[in-house]
């Protein structure tokens, strides 16, 4: 048995120190008021630049919404661009067709009907992205739905001043 | 306990471990076969998460066949198949992230680099390495001292089992919760099955 438990402790080790490496658990504190939200991990995946403002992507019947906001006092950002793609059930994230932007209204609330959200990859996920660069800082978001049959799904920008 | 009633109970449990593999694998396939995801991919991707479903199926047969395990087969036919089974499942384990690769690039790439966001693909890219090891050291096992090929062999061969079962278990994919549960549960316990019976662990 003793040879075994060694291995053990060398794998778990091992796995523990990768993930405490690779899981960005190590963030520098911020200065107060409303922090900006980091690019998430994969974000920028089959992302294409320049995706057109659309009505709607596809036949619609899922909601991706959301708020865009400044970093610090968090005044809502109204006109902003953000592009919406996802794996869903017409089509893959790759295909063009499955990509479209749209713009924050007055209050910085953003709204694109979509076709369903499939899980793909492993999980029910979306890609957002705000990618202006002008003002703010470019930003991508991959949330995970909580459930595959959610119809809808709600994710917050925070930007960060160039 | 005589030599033939040792010999007649290990036949009966090599006929229940056949049929437990046999119904394990069946229900696997058959579950993702008529998975509703399907119908939202590509030929491509299907085929990336068949060779997913088939590797975990090999994973089964696989410790079975070095162990002697599986009923009908002899053990020098088991060591046998047990090299090309090993072959296979190297071949579904490139056919997984090759079809993968080609479906989403940057999505393979991350998790092949380790920084993927899901938490699964740390385990299935662990376990990727430690089959190919396994498979590699295997090319040299006449050139080691036995008991350090076999030990290496059996250490690589818990990490691909832990790695893959962990990597399957977190995925929502085609394969169907309970089905896909089943399979690993068979996996985890016939790998252990086999080590603890080269180990003699097990009192007859």
């Amino acid at each position: 048995m003793q040879p075994k438990t060694t291995r053990r402790t060398v794998l778990t080790t091992a796995s523990a120190a990768l993930l405490t490496a690779t899981s960005g658990l190590l963030v520098p504190a911020r200065a107060a008021g409303l922090a900006p939200t980091p690019t998430m991990r994969g974000g920028a995946n089959n992302y294409r630049p320049g995706a057109p403002i659309v009505e709607r992507i596809g036949g619609g019947g899922f909601w991706m919404s959301g708020t865009v906001r400044r970093a610090g006092d968090g005044a809502p950002l109204p006109n902003r661009r953000i592009q919406i793609w996802a794996h869903t059930t017409e089509g893959h994230e790759r295909d063009a067709h499955s990509h479209g932007a749209t713009l924050t209204d007055a209050d910085g609330v953003f709204r694109l009907e979509m076709p369903q959200i499939v899980p793909a990859f492993g999980q029910p996920h979306g890609h957002l992205a705000y990618d202006d660069d002008a003002e703010f800082r470019t930003v991508f978001l991959r949330p995970i739905m909580p459930s595959a049959s959610d119809t809808s799904l709600a994710v917050d920008f925070v930007l960060e001043p160039v | 306990m005589t030599v033939s009633t040792r010999h007649n109970r290990k036949a009966a449990q090599n006929k229940a471990l056949l049929g437990l593999a046999v119904l394990s694998i069946a229900a696997a396939f058959y579950v993702a076969a008529t998975s509703p995801l399907l119908q939202w991919r590509d030929p491509i991707y299907v085929t990336g998460g068949f060779a997913g479903v088939l590797a975990l199926a090999l994973l089964l047969i696989q410790p079975l066949l070095a162990g002697g395990r599986l009923a009908g087969i002899s053990a020098v036919r088991s060591r046998y198949l047990h090299r090309w089974v090993g072959g296979g499942l190297v071949v579904a384990v490139l056919a997984h992230v090759g079809a993968l690769w080609i479906t989403s690039p940057p999505d393979v790439i991350d998790a092949l680099l380790f920084v993927s966001p899901t938490p699964f693909a740390v385990w299935g890219v662990l376990a990727m390495w430690a089959i190919f090891a396994a498979a590699a050291l295997a090319a040299f096992r006449k050139r080691l001292p036995f008991h350090i090929w076999r030990g290496a062999h059996m250490a690589l061969a818990v990490i691909t089992v832990s790695g893959s079962v962990l990597h399957a278990v977190l995925i929502e994919g085609t394969m169907g919760v309970m089905s896909k549960a089943v399979l690993c549960g068979c996996v985890l316990f016939a790998t252990a099955l086999v080590i603890a019976e080269r180990h003699g662990w097990l009192r007859h």
